[in-house]
């Protein structure tokens, strides 16, 4: 009996041994786009592995309740992921890192209250463990009612952040009580928990729409974090370099995105910048706003040289990215050189608009970052802004007073012809007017841009 | 596991995904934030040990709730990452047969 319990306790270290390399090459793999693909098919193998083996766990009981869960909580993650739009990704990432914060939350509850964490190391890594994933888990359930649309714009109030630091320092206080086992009492366990859910609201609901996705990195990077701690105290190896893996490379992932909007990520928490900044940078912008038919539009493309096609949320929200595409490849047949910038942050997400293009089957090669393009648009007939605002407002050059100040952004200004295609006449997520709309070489094509595309390739059809 | 040898394997691991991550092309931020996301679903053995080893109802419930929170990060961890990252297969393809296709 003893050894058949040592052999499945080896069985489990080298499982989990084996899922831990698996996972390092998987992530390594999804860094390159050649061997992205085959990358979380590895660390998906990893997980297989994991979970298969810990059934076999010694002393492990319930197992009435663990396989009801798991199939509860499996297929309804499959459904949801398999049917939501490519578009609503970011929520879905926000939604399934909560979960995984909520769950390491669970694993120091059940912990705490049966009175397993025992040592202060292992009962501070415990307590600040579960914080964290407490944390993690009402504030991306936030970030995703914001991007659901289910939560709309931002609660701020006087003293907010005032508050936000007493429950922090009244969660670390009923934290510590608990890490020193002074009072480790169900009642100061559960209050700890209660705290750091109000802490993750009350952190969230004052950051603008905007800064979500740089949340969503340094929540997932929480998670990890949260994760790797209740693997100390679960002494489970797999969970502590899977969780540190993943706390490292999401802050740093978290660093380039905030370094991209050229803020800090004290900035991004603490401001309250986001979307309702608006009223400051004195006077609004000289000139009118010039509008245009989409078929005078399709025959300046048409008889251009070189386009350079600027996407942004409002082609997400469209679901234009294969209009847009169909409207390029007209455009190419006709000699016309077209090319994708993509600045940093467009979209929700850095890389969201790279995913929605190749979605539609855009060509990695017809596609340029910020730092490829941004010489490229002296030269260019046409700069097609495709519900994109804020990242190509030349205010961010020249206003010292603009929040987005110093942000690089595209210079879809140096075009010879601008044309915009927005909605409606509203500002972007920062709040603020866009200098670009009112320049003399700009003109805007007002609608949705999935109906303005299948407008465009009419015109150009039309020119023969 | 002594506590000293953890704190080494929670060192080599920050180091590691630190540069896993660094030279990484902004085309893959959001697959690998996603793919990152998945990584961390690894928190659902922790949740099936900790409901496996509880006791009282609080704590079966609860533990219940971790099971199946974490099989939800896993899984649609991992759905939403393939599907992202089988786009990118596909262009890839067909960029490819475009090129030799062309005149």
């Amino acid at each position: 009996m003893i050894s058949a319990i040592a052999s499945a306790d080896l069985l489990i270290q080298a499982s989990y041994f084996v899922t831990a390399v698996l996972f390092i090459m998987g992530l390594k793999r999804m860094s390159s786009p050649v061997t992205a693909r085959s990358g979380i098919l590895w660390a998906g193998a990893g997980m297989l592995v994991a979970t298969l083996v810990t059934f076999l766990y010694p002393g492990m009981t319930n197992y009435e309740l663990i396989i009801p869960a798991i199939v509860v909580g499996t297929s309804l993650a499959w459904w949801s992921g398999k049917r939501v739009a490519m578009t609503d990704i970011p929520q879905m990432i926000a939604l399934y890192n909560g979960m995984g914060g909520g769950a390491a939350a669970a694993i120091a509850a059940v912990e705490l209250y049966r009175g397993a964490a025992v040592g202060i190391a292992i009962s501070t890594l415990a307590v600040v463990g579960g914080i964290i994933g407490a944390v993690s888990f009402s504030g991306s359930a936030i970030a995703f009612g914001k991007l659901q649309g289910l939560i709309h714009g931002s609660l701020r109030f006087g003293g907010q952040k005032f508050l936000t630091l007493i429950v922090l320092i009244a969660a670390l206080a009923l934290g510590a009580l608990v890490a020193s086992q002074v009072n480790t009492s169900p009642g100061v366990v559960t209050g700890i928990f209660v705290l750091a859910l109000v802490l993750g609201v009350s952190m969230t609901l004052p950051i603008g729409g905007a800064d979500m996705p740089v949340v969503i990195s340094l929540y997932n990077a929480l998670t990890g974090l949260a994760v790797a701690f209740e693997g100390f105290v679960l002494n489970n190896a797999a969970m502590i370099i899977a969780g540190t893996v993943v706390g490292s490379a999401g802050t740093l992932l978290t660093q380039l995105m905030a370094k991209a909007m050229n803020r800090s990520l004290g900035n991004v928490l603490f401001s309250g910048f986001g979307d309702t900044a608006a009223a400051v940078s004195g006077a609004g912008p000289q000139g009118s706003l010039k509008p245009i038919d989409a078929s005078d539009v399709g025959v300046m493309m048409a008889f251009a040289q070189k386009v350079i096609i600027v996407p942004g949320y409002g082609m997400a929200v469209a679901q234009a990215q294969h209009k847009i595409w169909e409207l390029c490849q007209l455009l190419i047949d006709r000699g016309v050189m077209v090319k994708f910038a993509i600045h940093p942050v467009a979209g929700r997400m850095p890389g969201h608009m790279n995913v929605l293009l190749a979605e539609a089957g855009v060509p990695y090669d017809l596609i340029a970052d910020l730092d490829e393009i941004n010489s490229e648009f002296d030269t260019a007939d046409v700069a097609l802004i495709i519900g994109a605002n804020d990242v190509v407002n030349p205010v961010a050059r020249t206003d010292k007073s603009s929040p987005i100040y110093g942000m690089p952004i595209l210079n879809a200004d140096k075009a010879k012809n601008v044309i915009v295609i927005k909605r409606g006449k509203g500002t972007g997520f920062s709040g603020i007017e866009n200098g670009l709309f009112y320049l003399d070489n700009t003109r805007m094509l007002y609608g949705d841009a999935q109906k303005a595309a299948a407008e465009l390739i009419a015109a150009i059809k039309a020119v023969g | 596991m002594t506590g000293i040898i953890a704190l080494y394997i929670f060192m080599l691991a920050a180091f590691t995904g630190y540069e896993v991550i660094a030279r990484v092309p902004v085309i893959l931020h959001t697959p690998l934030m996603s793919g990152s996301n998945f990584v961390h679903g690894i928190v659902l053995v922790g949740a099936m040990v900790a409901l496996g080893e509880a006791h009282t109802p609080l704590e079966k419930i609860i533990g219940f709730v971790g099971v199946l929170l974490a099989s939800g990060n896993a899984v649609g961890g991992y759905v939403v990452t393939e599907r992202m990252l089988e786009m990118f297969k596909a262009s890839g393809a067909r960029a490819k047969k475009d090129a030799k296709g062309a005149p």
